[in-house]
């Protein structure tokens, strides 16, 4: 070893900074082959219904372009696992914005004024896009996202609510809520022969390769996808997307290199979102704060051609010792674009939910929210009966009161005012999963002394070069600049995506193991490897994806101030700190910038991000970055990440949990019930926009039927 | 005829028709003369014609900021001006920031110790961006949270809730923001 360093724990620059500073990292639609077209599809303009009939002719006639595809005419593919990727295979419409056709064109310009000019007809039907609680469509389905199952229950929770001492029955709603990336959804495809290579913008290009393969009908060893800067995916590229399989096509087709470059205003319909999620909540406590029953029930919905039931309920299931619980959840499928995931999916909305709800029983019983939280600490994971392989919930909500100035809070609403703002603060808890999958790596010592490790991971922004090179050169023992890393090509070890907070703990233990057996093969030779040097492969296939004992689950808590705007309605968040505890911080500073920007995306979710179908249409009405406003520099004003090192050997190699998400849990509910100490008023629809707010001062201050005097 | 990526020499350049006009352009001092697709935007330009890949596509109008550039020094959205509009123009994109050595410019330098970034694909424009606002203050141009008693024509002392204000035209949805206006203090002189 080389002496008491490690580079594991070090704040290492981030690889490839000096790429993206300068513009010279390349993403997707970046790759300028000779004779590259460009392509732009025509979405669906009923939101239900059958393409009758596509005239292509108006857009053959335009200069530059080179082809439209469409049903009719489109290379037969074979059926996907996924069917949002079965595009331009079938007349049906099942969602407005599905897309129809496709315009390949010499230039962008061409390809856009091509797909205005393409004529489609449709047979329209009469659309269903609207969730509500007693929607006729809504069942009980087998299992959640995650393959979670839908349903739990223990004990007797309605008997037990029924007689408990205080009672708190509430309902939240999140609205969907968009992915946006700021990279859109892009490739560009090229074939050679029977051989493709794609460069897409995914969190794992493994698993696209296999998609291709099989869509195409082609041997996966003939098909190379290439991610090597991927501009973000916040869940939205966690699996292939229709670009890719359009890129491929139009390559196909047109026997040219094709980038499929998605306007950020269609991306909504296409690439998944957050499904809306209608929650009800029953807290049944004993005088003293002790849940006896804890009931969360979820209802959500999917589309016609694919479940995905966002798990929203999963968290209760995690966080609270109640001997009393059901969590359920319900869809309906509607004629509505698929949601997929999107950061922390299940646990984003439902801890908003859980942990406002949280807050209500603190207010009824008239307990500080913490307390409450610490009062009702499980030594076991209550749905599971598992032990937890650690948890430090109670530390996280204790260091976070400490550094935040909890201490002294006048628990009572509106106790704080400045001039015609209402100030307060609120706290909520915060957990994700400790997720882990298998995955191969190789490294490779040099003749000149150096190494390079070899694995298809992906670097979305997270720093997974950065920190995977950390993880090898402690496994080798040797200074952190002699390690190079290549990521990013499904023609490295197969890996698993970027995905599910796991990331990290997957490649960086099979890039440990590779690591530990070539230091172990190398400390029986004399001196350097001779040419072209020594490699060693890992595949952690059984020992990664081994069932565990434990329950693993990283935890944290939020703490909110906020500021509201008695005049505007206007909601500023003043401060924002995040505690977490998620096994061993691998890199400080890169770590520091994933919680942080996850609290971002949380303040988003709390005050200014939220979609809407249109009811006639059967469009999201905010489908751009100028209607669907995701935080901008004025909003985030002082957010801070804190963490507690914990030492947990029941995880990984490293000690490692996953930080990726946990930082947009919980975020929403402690700034609205920050804006609950502020104003006295619960709000439960998000998010908090000026006008809903200031609808709900008006109403607490003037009740119904008195405004106007 | 659509219009054809050029190799930025000039000598491949089609003849200009009614949809397509001969254009020149200084990008990052070097000339270029295009015969240039008036749907054209200047992000396009740079991106498809010139291969400078470092401005940014992420909405394509106006709401993001990726794209931003400069033009005669001042901060654009380049996906919202039509090339052929800017016949003449001076543009300075990422890739000019540091002029031709290895030195990076000061504000590459500090984006780089701060991690004022993640996943990359904003950080030319916030960075660009930036270049400009600085510029903008010292050059007296007030913003929305520019006390107003604060004389004219003076520069602007820039502290964190002016530099937030004058960059929230520049998206990041990593959510890197504390880090960007610490990167952009570090670097006031």
């Amino acid at each position: 070893m080389n002496g008491t360093q490690t580079a594991v724990g070090s704040g290492a620059e981030r690889r490839e900074g000096r790429e993206k500073v300068t513009g010279t990292a390349r993403y997707a639609a970046e790759y300028d082959f000779p004779g590259r077209a460009h392509a732009w599809p025509v979405p669906a303009a009923v939101a239900r219904g059958r393409v009758t009939a596509v005239d292509p002719a108006p857009a053959l006639a335009r200069p530059g372009v080179l082809a439209v595809l469409s049903h009719e005419n489109a290379p037969r593919l074979a059926e996907p696992e996924d069917p949002t990727l079965a595009v331009l295979q079938a007349p049906r419409v099942p969602h407005r914005g599905w897309f129809v056709a496709l315009v390949v064109a010499e230039t962008p310009e061409a390809a856009r004024a091509g797909a205005a000019a393409v004529r489609v007809t449709y047979e329209a039907e009469e659309p269903d896009v609207t969730l509500t609680e007693s929607h006729p469509g809504l069942y009980v389905p087998e299992v959640a996202n995650g393959g979670q199952p839908a349903v739990r229950s223990q004990g007797d929770p309605d008997g037990a609510f029924a007689s408990a001492a205080v009672r708190v029955e509430t309902a939240y709603r999140v609205p969907p809520l968009h992915n946006h990336p700021m990279e859109p959804h892009a490739s560009t495809a090229r074939w050679d022969g029977d051989r493709l290579v794609v460069h897409t913008s995914s969190q794992g290009t493994t698993p696209v390769r296999s998609v291709l393969a099989a869509m195409f009908g082609v041997p996966e060893e003939q098909v190379t996808v290439v991610a090597e800067h991927v501009g973000g995916g916040f869940g939205s590229k966690g699996t292939p997307r229709p670009d890719v399989v359009l890129a491929a096509m139009a390559a196909r087709h047109t026997g040219r290199p094709v980038t499929v470059n998605l306007p950020r205003r269609l991306l909504p319909t296409v690439v998944g979102h957050r499904a809306p999620t209608l929650h009800r909540l029953r807290l049944g406590a004993a005088e003293d704060g002790r849940l006896t029953s804890l009931v969360h029930e979820v209802a959500t919905h999917t589309s016609r051609i694919k479940e995905f039931v966002e798990q929203a309920a999963v968290p209760a299931r995690v966080m609270y010792a109640a001997p009393h619980s059901r969590t359920l959840h319900r869809v309906a499928p509607l004629d509505v674009p698929s949601p997929s995931w999107m950061r922390a999916p299940g646990e984003a909305p439902g801890m908003y939910a859980l942990e406002s709800a949280m807050d209500e029983l603190a207010c009824e019983l008239g307990l500080d929210p913490v307390e409450l939280r610490i009062r009702n600490e499980p030594d076991r994971e209550p749905d599971s009966g598992r032990p937890f392989s650690s948890r430090h919930l109670v530390q996280c909500l204790r260091e976070g009161a400490r550094r935040f100035g909890w201490d002294g809070r006048d628990p009572r609403p509106r106790s704080r005012t400045a001039g015609p703002l209402l100030i307060g603060s609120g706290v909520a808890a915060a957990t994700y999963p400790v997720m882990v999958a298998p995955s191969g790596a190789a490294a490779r010592a040099l003749p000149d002394g150096t190494f390079l490790v070899r694995i298809n991971a992906t670097d979305i922004g997270t720093g997974a070069r950065t920190v995977l090179a950390q993880v090898a050169a402690d496994a080798l023992g040797v200074p952190l600049e002699r390690v190079g890393i290549e990521v990013g090509s499904s023609d490295l070890p197969d890996a698993p995506l970027a995905g599910g907070s796991s990331g990290t703990a997957s490649w960086g233990w099979a890039v440990h193991a590779a690591c530990t057996r070539l230091a172990d093969r190398l400390a029986g030779l004399p001196g350097p490897p001779p040419a072209p040097g020594i490699e060693e492969r890992a595949d952690t296939t059984g020992t990664a994806d081994a069932e565990s004992p434990f329950a693993r689950h990283s935890f944290g808590a939020h703490f909110a101030e906020v500021m509201v705007d008695t005049v505007t309605g206007e909601v500023r968040v003043r401060r924002l700190l995040g505690v977490f505890a998620a096994g061993r911080i691998l890199n400080p500073r890169t770590a520091r910038s994933q919680f942080v920007g996850g609290m971002t995306m949380g303040l988003g979710m709390a005050l200014t991000e939220g979609s809407t179908l249109d009811a006639a249409f059967g469009d999201f009405a905010e489908s751009d970055l100028a209607s669907y406003h995701v935080p901008a520099h004025a909003d985030v004003l002082d957010v801070e990440a804190h963490w507690i090192d914990e030492d947990d050997g029941r995880l990984n190699p490293m000690g490692s949990k996953g930080i990726g998400e946990i930082g947009i849990v919980g975020t929403a509910a402690a700034i609205g019930n920050a804006v609950h100490h502020a104003t006295g008023v619960r709000f439960r629809e998000l998010p908090l926009t000026p006008d809903r707010v200031l609808a709900g001062l008006l109403a607490h201050e003037r009740p119904a039927g008195t405004v106007g005097r | 005829m659509g219009s054809q990526p050029h190799d930025g020499s000039g000598h491949r350049t089609a003849a200009a028709d009614r949809h397509h006009s001969d254009t020149t352009l200084r990008v990052n001092g070097k000339p270029h003369t295009l015969t240039v697709d008036h749907r054209r935007v200047l992000l396009d330009l740079l991106r498809e014609d010139l291969g400078l890949t470092g401005a940014k596509k992420g909405c394509d109008h106006g709401q993001c900021g990726a794209c931003t550039v400069l033009v005669d020094g001042r901060r654009v959205n380049s996906c919202l001006l039509l090339a052929v509009a800017l016949d003449g123009c001076e543009v300075t994109t990422v890739e000019g920031l540091a002029g031709d050595g290895e030195e990076l410019h000061p504000l590459q330098r500090a984006f780089l110790e701060r991690d004022a970034f993640q996943c990359g694909y904003c950080t030319p424009g916030q960075i660009c961006s930036a270049v400009g606002a600085l510029a903008e203050a010292a050059a007296g141009h007030p913003s929305h949270v520019t006390d107003p008693a604060t004389p004219s024509g003076e520069p602007v002392p820039l502290g964190r809730e002016e530099i937030r204000e004058r960059l929230s035209g520049n998206l990041c949805r990593c959510g890197a923001y504390p880090r960007i206006a610490e990167a952009v203090e570090d670097v006031i002189p």
